[in-house]
């Protein structure tokens, strides 16, 4: 993976990072093309975060190398790399006013007071915080903090801009509205982003390729559907939220693949690509579906079982299926009886099939 | 000071102790009375350890006359407080060397616990306990033995008798405080504040100057008000390295207490006061308690 060339705005060659004797990251790859949105997701402490601050240059590298539009800045230190970042805590410095704070990167680069303040007036009116630049920022609430921040970031007119879980300390309503502004921006003024985050759906929704993370490694890398309908393993296809899983087991039969699930007595003809053999099935509670017990269903595999719980969560019912030895969870728009006799459907085209580990 | 907080510690856990458990109601009436008048005692007891040596020194300022058979000053009057203001008194020059030696301890110290305290606060440095104990090891034995000690070295490297020497000799009693205080100051500004900074371009001098250290100044201010305070107190040290040629307010109090002159003594001890009272209310301003909860740490 040579990213010498200019079309790439970041490339990431076999970067490690240790934390003392311990590694936290064993040699990531990733390239990112100039003005594209890329989240790195994963769980807490699968060195996502550890990822981003060795590009903003806060976090010494063990080996490999990180090249910005092809120049290995590995070694440089962070004030000359040139990429902004937003903080998890904003850290805005509480001892300036927001003109203080956004204005900070300006003046280092030698713009005259008049012209700082004339540049960040138009970045705070960009992010509708008009008229706040005399306000200290701990006077401002929450979102306009993370505004600010954001504005810190942008003023300098990045390249590349790094943003560490910026929605997580807003609200649920605020958040939203905000992600729908950073997207915005940033196909407006064109800045290559990097976001880390552990929300499955912001992630989904901001950015073009998303990086599943797992303990210090690239678990997938892709678009977001692409990841979502066809994870690469188990961790991805439970973390992206087919967390359900079956045992099934896969053989060679005369007319294609015969899937047989525990607790059913006919195996389902099949004609997709599975592994063979013992095989764990991932899948995400909507998959499932309701239907007659005894009614044959093409490509699918029908449980047989009984509704033990009913409950109206608005617009559909929610029912928990008890098979033989599992309960599932499974929506529909019917009302049913509790201990009605169900079949439990599960189309396998829709099941994430791995070998099971042994 | 330290005598005035012991007492007022011990008046309050006396006080503590007095609080009723649960009793008999016909105990419990007996009781609260008793315990009023106990808690009464105790404040009369703080009270006084704590204004009845300062009403005697008030007291003394003012009498002109004051000997044995009699309670009260004989006469009263403003006489030695002319003494002591007099432009040509020894007071008023030994406030001004005590003053111009505490400036300069401040200077000394704080020149050696920014940079200290910043890197005991921010780089993982192995001996971190260790040094940090260092800075307390001289608080930690007999001052007079260490002094005499002190004196004899200064002396062969010609320091006994001078400012510098006085200056040293204070500056390593507040360096205890000033390091600690400045190292707590320092780890109670967030990393990321300072990484924001760099982040947006500034050199790591720049960030420190535009960032760290003015978030950090409230602590440090204070422990600058500590040494500058403790070095105005200083005695033994003073004594032992500075005399005879300088004469600071403590060693003047000494001097004129030694001599039997109480007047000259008590308003110096007052001169000395003003300064411990402002500090408590400059400390009670800028110590924050999210930098008093990072001493030592």
């Amino acid at each position: 993976m040579a990213g010498t060339s200019a079309s790439i705005a970041i490339a990431i060659d076999d970067l490690k990072v240790d934390y003392g004797t311990q590694r936290v990251l064993h040699g990531v790859d990733l390239d990112v093309a100039p003005g594209e949105f890329i989240a790195i997701l994963g769980s807490s402490g699968c060195g996502k975060t550890t990822l981003l601050r060795t590009i903003a240059g806060f976090q010494k590298a063990a080996g490999g190398a990180i090249r910005l539009f092809g120049q290995d800045v590995v070694n440089t230190p962070p004030e000359k790399r040139g990429i902004a970042m937003m903080f998890q805590s904003y850290a805005l410095w509480p001892h300036m006013t927001v003109l203080g704070n956004v204005g900070y990167g300006l003046r280092l680069r030698g713009l005259s007071k008049a012209d700082t303040r004339a540049r960040v007036e138009i970045v705070l009116r960009m992010l509708n915080l008009t008229g706040l630049e005399d306000r200290k920022v701990t006077q401002l609430s929450g979102g306009q903090r993370q505004r600010v921040a954001l504005g810190r970031a942008l003023a300098i007119e990045p390249d590349l801009l790094l943003l560490d879980e910026p929605l997580s300390n807003l609200d649920a309503k605020v958040r939203i509205q905000v992600r729908a502004e950073i997207k915005s921006l940033q196909s407006r003024l064109g800045f290559t982003a990097i976001q880390v985050t552990h929300d499955r759906e912001e992630a989904m929704t901001m950015a073009d390729r998303i990086v599943v993370m797992d303990a210090g490694r690239i678990a997938q890398v892709g678009a977001p559907k692409d990841v979502y309908d066809n994870p690469v393993s188990p961790f991805v296809a439970s973390f992206m939220g087919a967390d359900n899983t079956l045992d099934l087991d896969v053989r060679q039969g005369a007319s294609g693949l015969e899937v047989m699930a525990h607790g059913q007595d006919a195996p389902t003809l099949w004609n997709g690509n599975a592994p063979m053999g013992a095989v764990t099935a991932y899948f995400r509670d909507d998959v499932a579906s309701i239907q007659a017990p005894d009614a044959k269903s093409e490509g699918a595999i029908v449980l047989p079982g009984s509704i033990t719980q009913r409950t109206y969560p608005g617009g559909h019912y929610r029912y928990v299926v008890a098979t033989k030895d599992r309960h599932f969870t499974v929506t529909d728009d019917r009302y049913l009886d509790l201990g009605h006799p169900v079949g439990l459907r599960l189309p396998l085209e829709s099941l994430h099939l791995f070998p099971s580990a042994q | 000071m330290n005598d005035q907080s012991q007492s007022a510690a011990l008046a309050s856990s006396a006080a503590l102790r007095a609080r009723p458990v649960a009793l008999p109601a016909f105990l419990t009436g007996s009781m609260k009375i008793g315990s009023t008048l106990l808690k009464a005692a105790a404040l009369a007891v703080f009270a006084f350890l704590l204004f009845g040596p300062l009403a005697n020194l008030a007291l003394w300022s003012v009498a002109e006359r004051w000997y044995a058979p009699f309670k009260l000053p004989v006469s009263y009057g403003l006489r030695y407080w002319e003494v002591v203001f007099r432009p040509t008194g020894d007071a008023m020059s030994s406030l001004a060397t005590s003053v111009g030696i505490a400036s300069l301890v401040v200077v000394v110290a704080l020149a050696v616990s920014v940079p200290a305290g910043y890197a005991l606060a921010r780089l993982r440095l192995p001996w971190r306990t260790f040094i940090m104990i260092l800075f307390l090891l001289p608080q930690a034995f007999p001052s007079v033995a260490i002094y005499i000690n002190v004196a004899r070295v200064f002396y062969s490297l010609g320091l006994t008798g001078t400012i510098p020497g006085v200056v040293l000799v204070h500056a390593a009693h507040g360096l205890v405080y000033s390091v600690w205080i400045a190292a707590a100051a320092f780890s109670a500004v967030d990393r990321d504040l300072e990484l924001a900074a760099r982040n947006m371009g500034a050199s790591p001098l720049r960030a420190f100057m535009t960032v760290t250290l003015p978030l950090a100044m409230p602590g440090i201010m204070a422990s600058g008000i500590f040494v500058f305070l403790e070095s105005l107190d200083e005695f033994t040290g003073t004594f032992f390295v500075g005399v005879p040629q300088v004469t600071t307010l403590p060693l003047l109090l000494y001097n004129a207490s030694m001599g039997g002159n109480y007047q000259i003594a008590s308003i110096t001890a007052l001169i000395l006061l003003v300064p411990s009272v402002l500090f408590m209310l400059i400390i009670e301003r800028f110590l924050k308690a999210d930098v008093l909860s990072k001493v030592g740490q």
